[in-house]
């Protein structure tokens, strides 16, 4: 079944150059337009909310293309943050500069993504699931403990302070004048997120075309028989976690630029849970469809503050916060997706048939699918 | 006071109300093959449906003695859970059961979410603490101090495992139940009603968890609507250390990661000479976890073989 977008988008990808261009003005002029609309704290929200491009683009890499459900995939997001904290920070006393630290950070993580896929690289499906996500909880613990005897988090009350994006002399923390025009640091973040989030979304479909891509795909669809072929399980395994954690470090060490101020608390299980919700609502394993989730689902819950006002013009007092609805709609959502359309909104072309599939083969097929049945 | 002895004092009470937890997730998974990520969220509608029963029964009749109370509240509590076991595997797992395994994985998860901030709309955001009604009886036992609440939650939970194992042992639909685990087709062929035997076990994986909920809280003294996810999670990996899918082992999973933890968070700071503290107490059951997961995937009783897991 086609609908109203998938022709728009046919019809666009008639002509390519024209699509090209129209976006990339949309791109450039949204901040402006948004800032002037809406006001500035929903220029802060795109800022954001290409952030959790960056992460679930990340996490589709593991969770997509290799099919290993991550739980826990906050903890790079967070390891990224601190990386950057600790090094351009009052904290230690330390200013490095933003593009030094950047790959270092993405690096750290993905170090870490190695270290934590190893001890999982025989686990499949939920186990792997609850590993993970009990890897999330301990860093998340760890960083709120790691402050006695030797302060390195700086416990719960988290990292103060930390310099902003300073690129060849110009500071992300005071607005800029570009012709006449004054640009904020949520504008100027904007821009570099959206410079970084189409660079990893380029490396996200260029791996998905490569070798290693096809092996992860291979791997995803039979462990056994993709093994037989000549794969490498075990190291094509850890790069899609290492690949992943680079990119949830890369974000992270961004956020924690953008934000000025880390603590554990914005690194919890939800967290991660939300970056997963994003992928599946949007399509796993299609990047669009990924990009889509991730917008969603940032967007969502900031246009759900206006069900306060809602409530108040039609009932003439705020019974439920809309804060408190927010989560409870995104629970709704996840069960009513699996229930009526598992494959996501902007499915992938191989999940659709998966999904699809009515005979009694394909259905053992994909039974097996994630089974842990080997 | 001896350190040692109250330790395992403490997880002993710990440790039986991990087992109740667990033996939910356990009887789940040997029947379906599915993690019920929703299942630590059904312990805590237990404590909090109590915990409102207590509060609606002091308005009622003043003066009624607490053990009273208190039973009442896991009278409610117990089929309230149970109706919501139930929906649960009808609405979220039912319809995926032919679906890839991570559909119902995610929609697990889903209800997880909405049971928890459903909890947070009706009881609110802050902690609800457990009124002090229960009577304080206090003896020393080899060197322990020992509550009388301590004794109770250890007797009952004995109880109810009891009669858990009678169940599934000696009876028509414990033996069905069995069946099932073993291999649903062929017991559906033998004249087992699946469907049913599966909603039993959602039915009664929930009753436990609703008492275990209550004693968590009693013995905490306090509620909270995020109480049921770090609990649910210990619970699990006390399941699978013992074996998942293994009821047994899921008891002795549950008494052992309770004395590990115990255990662990009194002496941790010594082994380390100071350097981690007691408040690392929650990340021994996720190491537990994992060095079971990467060491013995079929736990200490399974006889599943390793690349189940």
């Amino acid at each position: 079944m086609r609908t109203a977008l998938e022709l728009a988008l046919a019809r666009l990808r008639a002509r390519p150059r024209l699509a090209f261009a129209l976006l990339a003005i949309l791109l450039a002029l949204l901040p402006l337009l948004t800032g002037a609309t809406l006001g500035r704290a929903w220029v802060r929200v795109l800022d954001l909310s290409l952030l959790y491009v960056m992460l679930a683009t990340g996490l589709n890499i593991v969770v997509g293309y290799a099919g290993l459900l991550d739980l826990g995939y906050i903890a790079f997001y967070a390891l990224g943050a601190y990386f950057y904290a600790w090094l351009a920070s009052p904290h230690f006393g330390l200013h490095l500069p933003f593009w030094a630290i950047l790959p270092m950070g993405a690096a750290f993580a993905g170090l870490f993504g190695v270290v934590l896929g190893a001890p999982t690289l025989r686990l499949r499906g939920d186990y792997l699931a609850i590993v993970t996500l009990g890897f999330g909880e301990i860093i998340r613990i760890f960083l709120n403990n790691l402050n006695a005897p030797v302060n390195i988090t700086n416990g719960p009350q988290g990292i103060n302070m930390i310099d902003p994006v300073r690129l060849d002399g110009l500071s992300f923390g005071s607005p800029v004048q570009v012709l006449g025009l004054s640009l904020a640091p949520v504008h100027l973040y904007y821009y570099l997120f959206l410079v970084l989030t189409l660079l990893l979304i380029f490396i996200a479909y260029r791996l998905q075309d490569s070798r290693l891509g096809r092996a992860w795909a291979a791997l995803r669809e039979d462990e056994i028989a993709a093994a037989a072929m000549g794969i490498n399980a075990r190291n094509v395994k850890l790069l899609a976690f290492a690949m992943g954690a680079t990119f949830g470090g890369l974000a992270g060490g961004l956020f924690a630029a953008f934000q000025g101020f880390i603590s554990p608390d914005s690194f919890n299980l939800w967290e991660s849970i939300l970056v997963v919700c994003m992928i599946v609502l949007g399509g796993m394993g299609n990047i669009p469809g990924v990009i889509l989730g991730a917008l969603l689902l940032t967007l969502i819950p900031e246009a759900l503050r206006y069900l306060g006002d809602v409530q108040r013009a039609l009932l003439g007092h705020v019974f439920v916060d809309p804060s408190d609805l927010r989560m409870l709609l995104f629970g709704l959502a996840l069960v009513g997706m699996m229930l009526y359309r598992p494959a996501g909104l902007l499915p992938s072309r191989v999940r659709r048939r998966e999904f699809a599939a009515v005979d009694g083969v394909a259905e053992q097929e994909q039974a097996d699918l994630y089974d842990s049945r080997a | 006071m001896d350190i040692l002895a109250q330790q395992l004092v403490n997880g002993l009470v710990l440790g039986s109300i991990y087992a109740l937890v667990a033996l939910g997730y356990t009887m789940v998974y040997g029947i379906l093959e599915l993690i019920n990520f929703a299942h630590g969220e059904v312990t805590m509608i237990g404590a909090m449906v109590a915990l409102a029963t207590i509060g609606f029964l002091t308005g009622i009749a003043p003066g009624l003695p607490g053990p009273l109370l208190v039973g009442g509240g896991i009278l409610v509590a117990v089929p309230a859970c149970m109706l919501l076991g139930f929906a649960i595997e009808k609405i979220a797992y039912r319809p995926l059961r032919k679906a890839p395994r991570l559909a119902p994985l995610i929609t697990a998860i889903g209800v997880s979410i909405v049971l928890q901030n459903l909890a947070m709309l009706i009881w609110g955001r802050q902690y609800i603490s457990f009124p002090q009604i229960l009577p304080d009886y206090r003896f020393v036992l080899i060197g322990a101090q020992v509550t009388g609440l301590q004794v109770f939650i250890v007797l009952l939970s004995a109880l109810v495992m009891a009669g858990l194992w009678l169940l599934v042992e000696k009876t028509r639909l414990g033996r069905a139940m069995r069946a099932t685990a073993q291999s649903r087709e062929v017991a559906s062929l033998m004249g087992v009603n699946v469907d049913r035997v599966i909603s039993a076990t959602f039915v009664i994986g929930s009753a436990l968890a609703a008492i275990a909920g209550v004693m968590v809280s009693a013995y905490y003294g306090l509620a909270h609507y995020y109480m049921g996810f770090l609990l649910g999670l210990k619970a699990f990996s006390a399941a699978v250390l013992g074996g998942i899918g293994n009821i047994a082992g899921a008891m002795l999973g549950g008494l052992l990661l309770g004395l590990i933890e115990a255990l662990g968070a009194g002496y941790i700071g010594d082994l380390t000479g100071g350097f981690l503290g007691s408040n690392y107490q929650d990340v021994f059951a996720f190491f537990v976890l994992i060095a079971v997961l990467v060491f013995r995937p079929s736990g200490l009783l399974g006889e599943r073989v390793a690349n189940r897991a």
